[in-house]
């Protein structure tokens, strides 16, 4: 395991830096007027001022990678989209925020929409597109209405619409809610979606890259991600770079969440590492221990206490048995069952399931059954193998990453507490009392 | 809503779904128009058009999936196929207001599973049920993207956080009796139909609704105050002791709340429903 560099100063102002989120404190921070107060749009300014294969060339060189979980490099992912081959282009953004945990890209839009809208006119000019797509997962209308009005504002002003600030881009940009399917998260069975179909995976090759949204060469990237490039143009690469490490240069959203005293966003250089973000937000709520954690979702395997110093950066958390995904940091402390967590999140993926590939749609449904078993005392010994296997059996071998996902809880919670599915099973029952995990155990006011 | 005898199919065929009245279908068409014209290809149209015929009746009929497929040139198999296949749209009649809490791991560790057993017990009816007065449907949700506002419940998808079994109880008795009832993010709500049209793409067109909640969330803004050098308040909790050596204990089926929300003996979602998939697709 890898540890952080030893930081002397421990102070948030030190440690944090608000780029996205720098004025969502601000009234009406979600408008045009505020956003402009704040150089918005002065970064698509600068785009227009170059060629998009060099501005291509300029977001690969500031090192951004995509903030949706997988962490490819954006810049290479505009630089695959074929050029001069007649077919229309299109960007569409992933705003399906749906993944355990992750809750960065909802308040990022509900409170600075505009950072998006800036980075999509950015991109499109990129990569030659005149249509770019916002999938937003339909459950969040106050976010829909400040996307309308933002579009709107943008429209207006001339940032879309035809021959964008005198550049010649023509640009039309559709907000499309979704319908309630975490499955859509996954890029290809977004595309789908989008077309109008279930959410199912598509078969790779070929790549969006190559024939995506209506078979055209498509650019499917993060809300986070993309939202980021204005500042990135702004302020310069080499400024982004100046944050963060080598492989993973920049900022990001760090979405602390669960049994913490102060739960929320926090926007950090990459490599933070979680013990800094506790020790400068209050820690753990009061009298109690970090128990088990994940760095980004629940799809990516769970983390304790021994991994409080793991640089929260691409290669960190790789290097420590995980993966970086969201940032979503959903912290539990030593009241909550890992069965019973691990239970709901696989309950989780068995519902979300599209049904399309064995593995997954009869892993999920077994995993569950074994899951419940266990839980409520009736369990044998050997299923905790059954577990592992059958989570073996959709690890990798599932159509998309959603199968993976579902065995990352499995495999991690069994390795760090194969113990306390045993007491499960030879206590015959939970040794956890749910009452004292939830929020209000510790109020003596509240009588819930 | 059928005239399929409950349950069992004796190889009737359905009769056609019946169209809208003619001034209903005019408008809708409309509306249709306006939403396609946003895609290069009608058919990415469809799940927008499907809120929109939502918006119409609360919830997506045979008579709703016929007009999808009729503006679109598609066939009502291939519309009920991807009506069938996302969650937010609603197959039976249901309230003007969506009460549905979260109860994905982290939500429900931290309260959710309580306060959706607290509001079952409350409103007399099971996840998925309706109120007598037609005024809420309850149902159990997955993570909706506010952990750090845990526990969540939302009302036709607007925010209501760090709720606890008390504040959900008068929340739904405020929406039974009337009372206009504001989020903690969004707009004062609307009823569900309202709501569908926005989702369809129709903008909320009421005076102060997009501004309505401020700009941020508390949650949201916490890292940006330690930033700036602010210390956000802290809230300190009185300790009791940590759960040891208490005797294991049966989970009662409360304490499991999406136990039924996994997967069932059937595909079938809704068998009661003639138009849910009786074959998934690939058969």
């Amino acid at each position: 395991m890898t540890l952080a560099p030893e930081i002397k100063d421990t102070s948030p102002e030190k440690l944090l830096a608000p780029v996205l989120s720098a004025f969502w404190d601000e009234d009406r921070s979600w408008t045009l007027d505020v956003y402009r107060r704040h150089e918005g749009y002065e970064g698509l300014r600068k785009a227009l001022a170059m060629t998009p294969d060099d501005l291509i060339a300029y977001v690969k060189e500031s090192g951004l990678r995509g903030r949706g979980g997988a962490g490819f490099p954006t810049g290479m992912k505009w630089q695959f989209i074929p050029q001069g081959d007649g077919k229309p282009h299109y960007l569409v953004v992933n705003a399906d925020e749906s993944e355990p945990g992750t809750c960065k890209d909802i308040p990022l839009l509900f409170a600075n929409p505009h950072s998006l809208i800036e980075g999509i006119v950015i991109a499109c000019y990129a990569i030659r597109s005149s249509h770019a797509f916002i999938y937003l997962r339909g459950e969040v209308v106050p976010v829909l209405r400040r996307l309308h009005e933002a579009v709107r504002e943008a429209y207006a002003a001339g940032y879309l619409g035809k021959n964008v600030l005198g550049s010649g881009l023509d640009l039309e940009l559709t907000v499309h809610a979704g319908a309630g399917a975490y499955i859509c998260g996954e890029e290809t069975a977004l595309l789908d979606s989008l077309e109008g179909r279930r959410g199912q995976p598509r078969l790779r090759p070929p790549f969006p890259a190559v024939a995506g949204l209506y078979a055209c060469p498509t650019v499917v990237n993060n809300v986070e991600s993309i939202a980021s490039v204005p500042a990135i143009l702004q302020k310069g690469k080499e400024w982004f770079r100046s944050m963060g490490s080598e492989k993973s240069p920049g900022f990001t959203l760090y979405s602390l969440s669960g049994h913490v005293s102060n739960p929320g966003q926090y926007e950090a250089p990459l490599g933070i590492t979680l013990r800094q973000l506790l020790d400068m937000s209050g820690g753990m709520r009061a009298g109690h221990r970090l128990k088990f954690w994940t760095p980004g979702g629940s799809s990516t395997p769970m983390f304790t206490e021994e991994h409080l110093d793991v640089p929260l950066d691409y290669e960190g958390v790789g290097a420590a048995g995980s993966m970086l995904g969201t940032k979503a940091l959903q912290c539990f402390d030593e009241t909550t069952c890992v069965v019973r967590a691990v239970t709901r999140w696989t309950e989780f993926y068995a519902h979300e399931s599209c049904g399309k590939c064995t593995p997954c749609r009869e892993g999920t449904y077994w995993l569950v059954q074994l899951l419940r078993d266990i839980e409520a005392g009736k369990g044998a010994m050997s299923d905790l193998d059954k577990l592992n296997d059958i989570a073996d059996n959709i690890n990798g071998k599932s159509f998309c990453a959603l199968g993976d996902g579902a065995a990352s809880p499995i495999f991690s919670s069994l390795k760090y507490f194969r113990e306390e599915y045993e007491d499960h099973i030879t206590g015959r029952g939970c040794p956890f009392d749910p009452a004292k995990s939830t929020a209000w155990a510790d109020r003596t006011e509240v009588n819930a | 809503m059928t005239t399929t005898p409950e349950g069992v199919s004796l190889g009737m065929p359905q009769l056609p779904a019946p169209a809208y009245p003619d001034d209903v279908r005019a408008r809708l068409e409309a509306d249709s128009r306006e939403v396609i014209a946003r895609y290069p290809d009608s058919r990415s149209a469809l799940l927008p058009l499907l809120h929109l015929v939502q918006s119409e009746e609360g919830h997506v009929t045979r008579t709703g999936m016929k007009f999808c497929a009729d503006v679109l040139g598609l066939t009502t198999a291939e519309v009920t196929a991807v009506a069938t296949f996302y969650s937010m749209y609603r197959r039976g009649p249901s309230g003007d207001y969506q009460v549905g809490v979260c109860t994905n791991t982290l939500c429900a560790v931290l309260g959710g599973d309580a306060i959706f057993e607290t509001l079952q017990e409350h409103l007399g009816v099971a996840n998925g049920g309706t109120t007598e007065d037609g005024k809420v449907t309850l149902e159990h949700i997955e993570c909706n993207a506010a952990c750090d506002f845990a526990p969540v419940v939302m009302v036709n998808w607007e925010f209501f956080d760090n709720q606890t079994p008390a504040s959900a109880k008068r929340l739904v008795d405020d929406l039974r009796s009337g009372a206009q009832v504001e989020p903690t993010r969004g707009a004062p709500l609307c009823t569900f139909k309202d709501t569908a049209r926005i989702l369809a793409g129709f903008p909320d067109t009421r005076d102060g609704a997009v501004e309505a909640s401020g700009s941020a969330g508390a949650a949201s803004l916490i890292g940006l105050r330690l930033a700036k050098g602010e210390h956000p308040a802290r809230v300190v909790h009185p300790r009791g002791a940590a759960p040891k050596d208490r005797p294991p204990h049966d989970p009662s089926p409360a304490e499991h709340l999406s136990s039924h929300d996994a997967p069932q003996d059937t595909a079938a979602s809704d068998p009661s429903h003639p138009a849910g998939p009786i074959a998934e697709e690939g058969e």
